[in-house]
């Protein structure tokens, strides 16, 4: 089956998903964005690697860090960046989502970064190109449905490389609704792929997906046993319309059982960092003191990640046809 | 119009005949299997040298789309689809629009394909009015007007008193009730097999326990009512373990299967290809294999094409929004080929065996019975793409597949209904 993100020579011609991504190319990812983090401290924080280049930010779902972050990520390459939040009720009342690619190809663009909330929309669109002999334009998943979340999986991995070094020798625990989570996904593949021996899940039964040991996870219900020794805590978000009915009783009750506060974490290792994708909801899923303390790193995820989607854009756009 | 059909192999498995045997046809009826009856003089011969002789396929659900979504297909060309693919007998479920719960519609629908004179239709009343799962349908006057049995097709019955009262009602008149097993609530959402595969890419899922809660269900409901249900579309292997326990125990059920969950399971929606979501969806390699299985012992008594045209409007969509179903009715001889099945088995599966499930007299080729019979090639290889098929559905997920056995002439009631232009070598 053709893996529609890699070109004839095995090269990445879309960022679609970490799953299946050699190795290589993922530490060229991440050695890439380390040359652009000192770009912040800079006076002008320019290059010139995507002048000329129009990228599409095409939202169908709500996104604030996320597009900014690629926003600002293209503003840094020198592209030119068009930025389209596309209502996804509009847009099922008329276009269709291939007429929209269509469209905007015709503007010329050279890069999608697509956010969608079906799983795997990004593969359409990019099957949809290949198919259609618009194969010089790329594509960036910016989440997709449940499904992935590369850049946030990639600006994690580049996280978790600043602060440990190694990854070889690491425990990751993922904390909280796995089952929803795009992002958990994303990490799970990228720390499998680069080596960490032990990645965790923790969570209740009925946030956890089915299917998680085969993709080489350690699975515990018990919050306290599945934090004990971890070098890196990734909390997840717990969407407001999960917090009641069946999926879990109460925010309150949810925070008691699996909520990250200054005890549970003195489980941990003591250098343990705790990372978040944000936006946190305070007091759900993690306490404020976590948050603010010592440990978290959840702002430096952030800057990171502008790093992290300049990378991605830029190896990208070096890509000939 | 008499025919004369020679040379031909012959295989009929409702008379256990896999033989060298001319085939004599008159009056729409079989005169004479290999033996000519007597003073039959031919008007036309056949000449079937290296070719089988079968009879013509029943297939236990084909959507036409009419009425209502003639622009995913029309009867016209779904019927022509039909012939191309050996079908001469097609049920076709209720989910029209309007659906096919008043006498007038079934009538409609009936006159539009006599006056096509290609296959037989049977429509399938639908259970409840509108298939909402309240009101009962009318269900003698459906019955009157050609319906052969009746179905929810994919609606579901969310309240089973409705269910009971409507087996209850069937089983008073002797009807046949038609239904897919599958739990509404557990199923709510879902678009592939609840496994690491839709783990891994997201996709909601539709867990095995949908089918197996589904079908206690139904088997609680016929031992009370004694109504007789023929169970369409079974996806799991534990959904096959409680049907073969059912019909050991002696209940009135039959079953069918998908052509396409004979062979595909959910590693075949790959990157999000469109293509394979299906309902229900593909399960897993045990659940594939437990279906085989279940074909060789007689636990499933057919193979269906679930023909379901979708144009490409609703397929070329995300995968969570796109339209359901594949395009069948031309593949449907070549995947019960495929199967790895004895050959007569196999075309038994989509003959005889689909016809004893409607009681119905086709599927077989008895001195006679209605002369209804393909005539294919069981060797011949053929790739599947848009230009191979006549049905306007060209979407299937055996896209670019090559595939084995080709239907060469089809006989509906005795005349040539369809003959496939071959490409002629020049001398």
């Amino acid at each position: 089956m053709h893996n529609p993100q890699l070109n004839a020579n095995g090269e990445l011609q879309h960022l679609l998903t970490i799953e299946g991504l050699p190795k290589a190319v993922i530490i060229n990812i991440l050695d890439t964005a380390s040359s652009f983090v000192s770009l912040s401290d800079r006076e002008v924080k320019k290059v010139p690697l995507m002048r000329g280049k129009s990228v599409f930010n095409l939202f169908f779902e709500n996104s604030t860090r996320t597009r900014t972050t690629f926003e600002i990520a293209c503003k840094r390459l020198s592209a030119d960046v068009i930025n389209l939040n596309i209502n996804a009720s509009s847009a099922s009342k008329g276009e269709s989502l291939l007429d929209t690619i269509d469209n905007l190809s015709a503007m010329h663009a050279d890069m999608f970064v697509v956010r969608h909330g079906q799983s795997g929309a990004p593969y359409l669109i990019a099957k949809h190109l290949i198919d259609t002999k618009q194969s010089h334009v790329h594509v960036v998943n910016a989440g997709d449905g449940r499904h992935a979340h590369p850049t946030q999986g990639l600006l994690d991995m580049y996280t978790i490389r600043h602060y440990k070094k190694d990854f070889s020798n690491l425990t990751v625990a993922i904390v909280g609704d796995i089952l929803h989570s795009r992002v958990a996904r994303s990490d799970i593949h990228a720390l499998t792929t680069l080596g960490v021996p032990e990645v965790r899940a923790i969570a209740p039964r009925t946030l956890l997906p089915g299917g998680l040991e085969q993709m080489g996870v350690r699975v515990f219900t018990d919050m306290n046993a599945g934090l004990k020794d971890v070098d890196v805590i990734i909390m997840l978000r717990l969407q407001n319309e999960r917090m009641s009915g069946a999926l879990l009783p109460s925010a309150q009750e949810f925070f008691k059982s699996y909520g990250l506060t200054p005890e549970r974490l003195a489980l941990a290792k003591p250098d343990a960092i705790v990372m978040h994708p944000g936006p946190m909801n305070r007091g759900v899923e993690i306490d404020s003191a976590v948050a603010d303390g010592g440990q978290a790193v959840i702002l430096p995820q952030v800057t990171f990640g502008i790093a992290v989607r300049m990378a991605v854009m830029s190896i990208l756009a070096s890509k000939p046809a | 119009m008499k025919l004369h059909i020679t040379n031909g192999h012959l295989i009929d498995p409702a008379n256990g005949i896999d033989a060298p045997h001319d085939l004599y046809i008159s009056e729409g009826k079989i005169a004479g299997v290999d033996a000519a009856p007597s003073g039959f003089s031919a008007e036309r011969t056949i000449d079937a040298t290296g070719l089988t002789v079968i009879p013509g396929l029943v297939d236990l659900s084909a959507r036409l789309r009419e009425p209502g979504y003639e622009y995913k297909a029309t009867l016209e060309s779904e019927m022509q689809a039909a012939l191309q693919g050996g079908v001469t007998s097609l049920v076709c479920p209720p989910d029209t629009d309007p659906v096919l719960d008043e006498p007038g519609l079934v009538e409609m629908l009936k006159y539009r394909a006599e006056k096509l004179n290609q296959a037989h239709v049977y429509p399938l009343g639908a259970l409840t009015v509108g298939l909402k799962g309240r009101a009962l349908t009318e269900m003698a006057e459906l019955t009157e007007a050609g319906c052969i049995g009746f179905s929810q097709a994919d609606a579901p019955i969310f309240d089973t008193i409705v269910l009971l009262r409507a087996m209850q009602y069937a089983q008073t008149f002797g009807f046949t009730v038609w239904l897919r097993p599958q739990d509404p609530h557990l199923a709510l959402g879902g678009i592939a097999h609840s496994g690491p595969m839709a783990s891994r890419l997201g996709l909601p899922g539709v867990p095995v326990m949908a089918e197996t809660i589904a079908l206690h269900t139904i088997f609680e409901l016929v031992r009370h009512t004694g109504a007789r249900v023929h169970l369409c579309r079974i996806s799991s292997a534990a959904g096959l373990d409680l049907i073969r326990t059912a019909k050991k125990e002696g209940l009135p059920v039959t079953c069918d299967v998908g052509a396409h969950h004979v062979h595909l399971t959910d590693m075949d929606i790959g990157f999000f290809d469109a293509n394979a979501r299906l309902v229900p969806p593909l399960r897993a390699q045990r659940d594939r294999d437990a279906i085989c299985q279940a074909l060789a012992d007689g636990t499933i008594d057919a193979i269906c094409s679930d023909h379901t045209p979708v144009d490409d409007d609703e397929k070329l969509m995300p995968f969570g929004e796109a339209s359901p179903g594949a395009t069948g009715l031309e593949l449907l001889l070549s995947l019960a080929l495929k199967w790895a099945g004895p050959l007569t088995q196999a075309i038994a599966k989509v003959t005889s065996d689909p016809a004893r499930v409607l009681g119905l007299q086709c599927g077989r080729l008895d001195v006679g019975r209605v002369a209804d019979l393909c005539i294919i090639d069981t060797n011949a290889r053929w790739t599947v793409n848009a230009a191979a098929l006549a049905s306007q559905g060209k979407h299937t997920p055996f896209l670019g597949y090559e595939l084995s056995g080709q239907v060469r002439t089809t006989i509906v009631a005795g005349h040539v209904a369809y003959t496939r232009a071959m490409a002629r070598l020049t001398p």
